[in-house]
C-alpha cells in the first residue's frame, strides 16, 4: 500500500506547479525569446533572421555605455539617499508608532495612490526656472539668473529617490518591526546604553531588511525611464529610454535586446558582488527568513 | 518576389510573389472586410513579432508588395476596387488636437456639420493622434494582423511613419477620379509632392513649418539663424526636438546642405555640427518645449509655427523665425488605412475640403499653411467687409502672415525631410539617437 506515501511526497510538487508554470510561460519564455532576438540581424520591413551576429552587443555597449554607466551611478545615489531617509522613518514607525503605525504607514502610502506620471510632471512646476523653490531660493539671493534644477541630474536623482522612497521603507519596518523588545531589555540589564543597544542589536537584526530594501529599491530604479524623461536634460538620459527608443520607435529588436541583456548583466554583477559583500549566505537566508 | 512570408492572425500565409499589379483576390476582399475578428486581432496583434521569434526563430517583415505603382494593370485593379465601393453614409476620422474649427461648444465642428448636411454623411471625430510615432506603434500590429483599425482617414506627417505605411501597403490607393476639388484648388507646395508623386495614397490636411521660437526681451537681441543657437551665452537656455528627423534636418540646413537630397556623409557633418551644439542645449523636447518657452526657462528653441502662434497669446514677447540659412516645411496628409468601412465617403471627405469656402473655415481656426492658397483673397474680402474692428486686424493680419501663406523667397528658405527607406534607417538613428538621449 504505497499510494498514499506517494501522493503525500507529490503533493509539494502539485502545489508549487502554478509557481512554476507561471514563470516559465512569464520569465523564461519571454528571457529565452528575448536572448534569441539579440543575435538576430534584418530589420523590421524584410524580417529578422537569426545569424548569430554577436556584435551587436559589442555596438550596443560601444555606443551606450555613458547611458548604462550613468543609470548604475543614479541607481546607486537614489538608493542611498532613500535608506538614509527610509531609516528613520521606518524605525520611528515600528517603535515609536505605537497604535498609530498603520495610520502612519497608509499616510506614506497615499501620495502612491496618484498616477506617478502626475506626480512626476508635478515635480516640472515646483523645479522650474520660476517654480516655488528656485523662485524662492533666489528671493534670498541664493540663486542667480542662470542657476537651474530642472533638467539637470539633481532633478531625476531627485524624483527617483521620491517615487521609490516607499519600496525602502516597508521591507526596513518589516525587519525593525520583529525585532523582540525583551532583546533591548536584555541588553540593557547588561549595561548598554542606547547606542551600543541599537549598534550591536538593532542594526544587525535589520540588516537583512536593509538588504532587502537595497535589492526592492536599486533594480527598477537603474532600469527607471520615466523620471529622466520627465525632469531630465541633454545629458541625463538613463539606459530605460533608450531601450524603449530602440523598440518601440525605431524597431530596432535585436539592439534593444542586446540592451536589455548587458544592463541585466550588469546589474547581476552588481546584486552579486553587494551580497558577497555583505555576508552572503546569512544575509541572504535571513533575508528569506 | 523575395518569398516573404508574412504570417497572418488566423494562420494565413500569405506568399508574396508579385508586384502590387496582380492584387490577389484575398487581398481586395481583405480591403473591405476583416478576416478575423476583433476579439483575435487583440490576442494575437499583441504577441505579433516576439512570440513568432520563438518558434521561428525569425521575425517576419512586414513588406508590402510594392513595386509596379501606376502600372496598366494595376490602374485597372483601383479602379474596378474603387467601382464597386458604395457611400456607406458614415465615416469615421482620426485626428490630431486642436485641427478642426470649433463653433460655439468645443464639440461642436461647423464644417463637419455642413458635410453632413451636404451629402447625408455622419463624421465620428476622434483627436486621438498626438505624436506620429507612437500612433504607428499602436496601428501596426492592427494592420499587420489584417485588421481594420476602424478608422477611414488617419492624418500622418510625411516622414518616417508614413513611408513605412507606403512600403507595408498599409493605404488604400486613391481614387483619382473623384480629386476634382483637389485638383483645381491645390496649391503647389501640396500637389504631386516628393513624398508621394502622383499624390497616389495622400491629400494634404495642413502644412507647417518648423523654425525657432525666441524670446527676444530674455536674449536681448534678434535671433536670425540656427547659427545663433550655437551661442555660448545662450547656455542652457536652448531647446531642440527629441526625434531624429527634426535634429538632423536643422543640422543640415545650419550647413548649408538640402536635407531631402543629403547623403551618409553629409548626415555625419550635421551630427557633428548637433554634437558641438549639445553642451548649449538644455534639453531635447517633446511637445512640451512650447510651455517651457512661454514660461521663460528657454531662451531659443526648435519650434513648429503654428504653436508659438497660439503661445504668443500667453506670452505677446514671443517671435518666431524662418532661420535664414532654412527652415523645414512639413505636411500632414490624409490617408485612408486598408480595411476601411467606408472608404467612398472617406473620398468624398477628403476632396470636400479642398473647396475654397470649407478651407477657409479650416484655416481661419488652425492658422498653419492652409493647402489652398484661394483662402488668401477670401480673407482679404472679410478683412475689407469686416464689421467690427477686431474682426477687421484679425483677417487683415491672417491675410498677409508669412506664416499661413508663406512667399516664394520663404519658399526658396524651406527644404523638405530626407525620405528615409527602412534600409537606411538604421544608419541614420544610429548617428542620431544617441545625439538627443544623450
Amino acid at each position: 500500500m504505497n499510494g498514499p506515501r506517494i501522493r503525500r511526497r507529490l503533493t509539494p510538487y502539485a502545489l508549487v506547479l502554478p509557481g512554476w508554470l507561471w514563470l516559465v510561460i512569464f520569465f523564461v519564455v519571454p528571457t529565452l525569446s528575448m536572448l534569441s532576438v539579440s543575435t538576430m540581424t534584418g530589420n523590421d520591413l524584410n524580417g529578422f533572421k537569426q545569424t548569430f551576429h554577436f556584435s551587436t552587443y559589442k555596438q550596443a555597449w560601444s555606443t551606450y555605455h555613458v547611458q548604462i554607466l550613468r543609470s548604475l551611478e543614479y541607481g546607486l545615489a537614489a538608493t542611498i539617499i532613500c535608506l538614509v531617509i527610509a531609516y528613520p522613518v521606518a524605525y520611528w514607525i515600528a517603535f515609536r508608532g505605537g497604535r498609530y503605525k498603520s495610520s502612519l504607514l497608509f499616510l506614506l502610502l497615499l501620495p502612491f495612490f496618484v498616477s506617478f506620471v502626475i506626480r512626476t510632471q508635478s515635480w516640472q512646476f515646483m523645479l522650474d526656472d520660476h517654480g516655488m523653490v528656485l523662485g524662492l531660493l533666489r528671493t534670498f539671493h541664493l540663486a542667480g539668473s542662470h542657476t537651474q534644477i530642472l533638467q539637470t541630474s539633481t532633478a531625476v536623482i531627485g524624483g527617483l529617490v521620491y517615487n521609490f522612497l516607499p519600496f525602502t521603507v516597508l521591507p526596513i519596518y518589516v525587519a525593525l518591526e520583529r525585532v523582540e523588545p525583551a532583546l533591548l531589555e536584555a541588553s540593557a540589564d547588561l549595561y548598554a546604553n542606547k547606542f551600543i543597544a541599537f549598534r550591536k542589536v538593532v542594526l544587525p537584526l535589520s540588516l537583512p531588511g536593509v538588504f532587502a530594501a537595497v535589492l526592492l529599491t536599486f533594480v527598477p530604479v537603474a532600469s527607471d525611464y520615466v523620471n529622466a524623461q520627465i525632469l531630465g536634460g541633454a545629458r541625463t538620459t538613463m539606459i530605460g529610454t533608450v531601450i524603449q527608443t530602440e523598440y518601440f520607435t525605431n524597431l530596432n529588436y535585436p539592439m534593444a535586446a542586446s540592451l536589455s541583456f548587458i544592463l541585466m548583466g550588469v546589474l547581476l554583477i552588481g546584486i552579486f558582488l553587494y551580497a558577497r559583500l555583505l555576508g552572503t549566505d546569512d544575509v541572504l537566508e535571513m533575508a528569506a527568513a | 518576389m523575395n518569398g516573404d512570408v508574412n504570417g497572418d492572425a488566423n494562420g494565413d500565409v500569405n506568399v508574396n510573389d508579385g508586384g502590387l499589379g496582380d492584387l490577389p483576390p484575398d487581398l481586395l476582399r481583405g480591403l473591405t472586410q476583416p478576416r478575423v475578428s476583433r476579439r483575435a486581432a487583440l490576442k494575437f496583434g499583441g504577441l505579433s513579432a516576439l512570440g513568432m521569434a520563438l518558434s521561428a526563430c525569425s521575425i517576419a517583415g512586414t513588406k508590402g508588395k510594392g513595386g509596379n505603382l501606376g502600372g496598366q494593370a494595376w490602374r485597372e485593379q483601383i479602379a474596378t476596387y474603387w467601382s464597386q465601393q458604395k457611400k456607406k453614409g458614415h465615416l469615421d476620422f482620426e485626428n490630431w488636437p486642436l485641427y478642426m474649427d470649433v463653433g460655439k461648444k468645443s464639440s461642436d465642428h461647423p464644417s463637419l456639420d455642413l458635410f453632413t448636411k451636404q451629402y447625408g454623411i455622419s463624421v465620428s471625430y476622434h483627436e486621438d493622434i498626438s505624436d506620429n510615432s507612437s500612433y504607428y506603434g499602436k496601428i501596426a500590429p492592427v494592420l499587420s494582423a489584417g485588421q481594420s483599425i476602424g478608422a477611414d482617414i488617419i492624418v500622418i506627417t510625411n516622414g518616417f511613419e508614413l513611408e513605412n505605411l507606403f512600403e507595408r501597403d498599409w493605404l488604400l490607393p486613391l481614387d483619382q477620379s473623384r480629386m476634382t476639388n483637389f485638383y483645381k484648388y491645390s496649391s503647389d507646395l501640396v500637389r504631386d509632392p516628393s513624398y508621394d508623386r502622383g499624390n497616389i495614397y495622400t491629400m494634404a490636411w495642413q502644412s507647417g513649418i518648423t523654425g525657432i521660437g525666441y524670446n527676444p526681451k530674455l536674449i536681448g537681441h534678434e535671433i536670425t539663424g540656427w547659427k545663433d543657437l550655437l551661442d555660448p551665452k545662450l547656455s542652457g537656455k536652448i531647446g531642440m526636438f527629441n526625434n531624429s528627423d527634426d535634429i538632423a534636418s536643422a543640422a543640415m540646413c545650419a550647413l548649408g546642405i538640402d536635407p531631402e537630397a543629403s547623403t551618409p556623409s553629409d548626415w555625419k557633418k550635421a551630427a557633428d555640427w548637433l554634437k558641438k551644439q549639445r553642451p548649449l542645449v538644455r534639453k531635447y523636447y517633446d511637445q512640451s518645449y512650447a510651455d517651457a518657452l512661454a514660461k521663460g526657462d528657454l531662451w531659443a528653441t526648435m519650434a513648429w509655427s503654428g504653436d508659438i502662434f497660439l503661445k504668443q497669446a500667453d506670452n505677446p514677447d514671443l517671435k518666431f523665425v524662418i532661420p535664414e540659412e532654412g527652415g523645414i516645411i512639413w505636411t500632414d496628409n490624409m490617408c485612408i488605412p486598408v480595411h476601411s468601412q467606408h472608404p467612398l465617403d472617406a473620398m468624398i471627405y477628403m476632396d470636400y475640403v479642398y473647396q475654397p469656402k470649407i478651407a477657409a473655415m479650416l484655416a481661419d481656426y488652425i492658422n498653419y499653411i492652409t493647402p489652398v492658397s484661394a483662402v488668401q483673397p477670401i480673407f482679404e474680402k472679410e478683412a475689407k467687409d469686416a464689421t467690427t474692428k477686431d474682426d477687421k486686424a484679425y483677417y487683415t493680419n491672417l491675410a498677409s502672415s508669412p506664416l499661413i501663406f508663406p512667399k516664394p523667397a520663404d519658399f526658396a528658405r524651406l527644404h523638405r525631410y530626407r525620405v528615409l527607406p527602412s534600409t537606411e534607417r538604421k544608419a541614420w538613428n544610429a548617428l542620431f539617437e544617441p545625439i538627443y538621449q544623450s
